[in-house]
């Protein structure tokens, strides 16, 4: 399993999580987990996802991301997990 | 499984505060390309170099992409070159033909910068330590990505007083050399007591002759996000303060160590030690002074500033300790003049003098580091100045050294900037009296007692 966390955090709108989902789903990019919060109007999404069945690279999926999220006026990053688990988990 | 909380607080840290790993630094053995003919040996050199990190900028970029934690810097550590260059090298200029394929070869692999165009000459100097460092005027002159350091004494040795004498009229030399250029060359001179043979960080890294044919050495940041830590806990205890700094340090070294894991495992080159180093950038926010001031301080420079700075630097190297496997380097917090905004501010406003950062580079490390001095010191001077930091590194068993920028031309008062990384600094006042019949003498300065441990 190839374990990578997207988020996205923008200024909350109709069909974000929709068109993040289309996108990943369309690219065999399997969720884990995903959550979600508004925070004073700002929308702040986590998703843990498996990249391992993915039909693009991880550069590819980046910066596929990054004009997704242009498009919808939020920010997407995608990070492997290892770095929060080495940071958060002993 | 990670949750969203996690994942805000280590973004934050990233895109707010500054964290970064600072430096992931090859080290090569260049041992191997010695040998009697001087074009055979650049061409050794330039050889292996371009072979073992022809992947290393790539690589740094890839990881940092894929975790989303930018790694500032890759660079190479290198065999002290007096060693190298000893059989082959027989006057100054010889040695200055190795620097300037050192710097062609890290132009061609794309790295910031190539350190070990070094001696180490803790106890005595042999006819190649003398030449090389008799070159390095017109080595840091001639090329742009070489760093230079000298190390002139050792808790076990003494300290080398012929080579500190010498390095008081070469750092001289230098300033004049790249008077062009405000004296830059001084920057990437470093003179040290109790060098480390696994340093990533610059002007003072070399691979040690302890050390395997390549290493992956990474040096860790992150001022900013201790500062930012401690904002949360102004008034309340010590005990309060030290979790959160330790706390803080074991999150970055972390960091760290899964930069330099990857590095290791992706260039095919084992890894050799984290250092676990406040190291500050003159970015706002990127500051060891901040973090001082943070702890209680009106401005770096005050009256329990020493205190502050030796409780901050235990307690990072406490929470980053169990975040590595191994730690090795400098490991301490940084107290660099010209590349930390809160020390400019602090000299400016009259807080912070060199015989404040002296007393301060006994309980962190390194030592008077990026310090623009007037260009008219006198050699002596700067010898006394190296003189000084090499007996607090030697009686207390730590690193120290001495990079101080005599900037020709410039007096107190003045700026001088150097750009990047580097930032700039104001020319601060120096001792005006004289130590010439000090330095002058000739010999070495025996090893403390307390070295005799056998």
């Amino acid at each position: 399993m190839k374990k990578c966390v997207i988020t996205v955090v923008g200024k909350d709108t109709v069909g974000i999580i929709a068109r993040v989902c289309t996108y990943l789903a369309d690219t065999k990019i399997n969720i884990l987990d995903i959550s979600q919060t508004i925070v004073s109007g700002y929308f702040n999404m986590m998703m843990i996802v498996d990249m391992s069945g993915s039909n693009k690279d991880f550069d590819n999926v980046n910066s596929d991301l990054d004009k997704l999220g242009e498009d919808i006026g939020v920010v997407i990053k995608c990070q492997r997990e290892e770095i929060f688990d080495m940071m958060h988990r002993i | 499984m990670i949750n969203i909380m996690e994942v805000t607080e280590t973004n934050k840290m990233v895109e707010q505060e500054n964290l970064d790993v600072r430096t992931i630094t090859m080290g090569i053995n260049l041992l191997d390309c010695a040998g009697p003919d001087l074009a055979e040996v650049n061409e050794k050199i330039y050889n292996k170099i371009t072979t073992l990190a022809k992947d290393l900028v790539s690589t740094g970029e890839e990881i940092a992409k894929e975790f989303g934690v930018p790694i500032v810097n890759k660079r190479i550590s290198i065999t002290p070159i007096s060693l190298v260059g000893a059989s082959a090298c027989k006057t100054p200029e010889d040695y200055v033909t190795i620097a300037k394929t050192l710097d062609k070869a890290a132009h061609t692999v794309g790295v910031n910068f190539i350190g070990g165009y070094s001696a180490v000459v803790s106890k005595g100097m042999t006819k190649s330590d003398e030449l090389l460092i008799r070159s390095i005027p017109q080595a840091l002159a001639q090329t742009e990505l070489i760093c230079s350091s000298v190390n002139v004494g050792s808790t076990k040795t003494g300290i080398n007083m012929d080579a500190v004498r010498l390095m008081g009229e070469i750092v001289k030399e230098t300033a004049e050399l790249t008077k062009d250029k405000d004296s830059l060359g001084c920057a990437k001179l470093v003179v040290l007591c109790n060098a480390p043979d696994d340093n990533p960080f610059m002007a003072g890294a070399f691979h040690g002759v302890t050390e395997d044919d390549a290493i992956i050495n990474v040096g860790v940041s992150g001022p900013g996000v201790v500062k930012y830590a401690l904002e949360s806990v102004r008034g309340k205890s010590f005990e309060v303060l030290c979790e959160t700094i330790k706390k803080t340090a074991f999150k970055i070294t972390r960091v760290g160590q899964l930069v330099a894991q990857e590095a290791s495992k992706r260039l095919g080159v084992p890894f050799g030690i984290i250092d676990l180093s406040l190291a500050p950038t003159p970015a706002i926010g990127d500051s060891v002074a901040e973090i001082l001031e943070e702890i209680g301080l009106e401005r770096a420079g005050a009256p329990g500033t020493t205190a502050a700075l030796a409780m901050l630097n235990d307690q990072v190297k406490k929470g980053g300790v169990m975040a590595s496997s191994y730690v090795g380097g400098l490991s301490g917090a940084f107290i660099p003049v010209s590349e930390d905004q809160g020390m400019i501010d602090a000299v400016n406003e009259g807080s912070l003098t060199i015989e404040k950062l002296e007393a301060m580079t006994c309980v962190c490390s390194v030592g008077l580091d990026m310090i623009a001095i007037p260009g008219d010191t006198p050699a002596t001077t700067i010898s006394g100045i190296i003189a000084d930091e090499a007996a607090i590194g030697m009686v207390n068993q730590k690193t120290t050294a001495v990079r101080v920028i005599p900037v020709v031309g410039k007096g107190v008062g003045e700026t001088v900037e150097f750009g990047g990384l580097l930032g700039y600094a104001p020319i601060m006042p120096v001792n005006k009296f004289d130590c010439s019949a000090f330095v002058n003498r000739v010999g070495r300065i025996p090893a403390p007692i307390h070295s005799f441990k056998n």
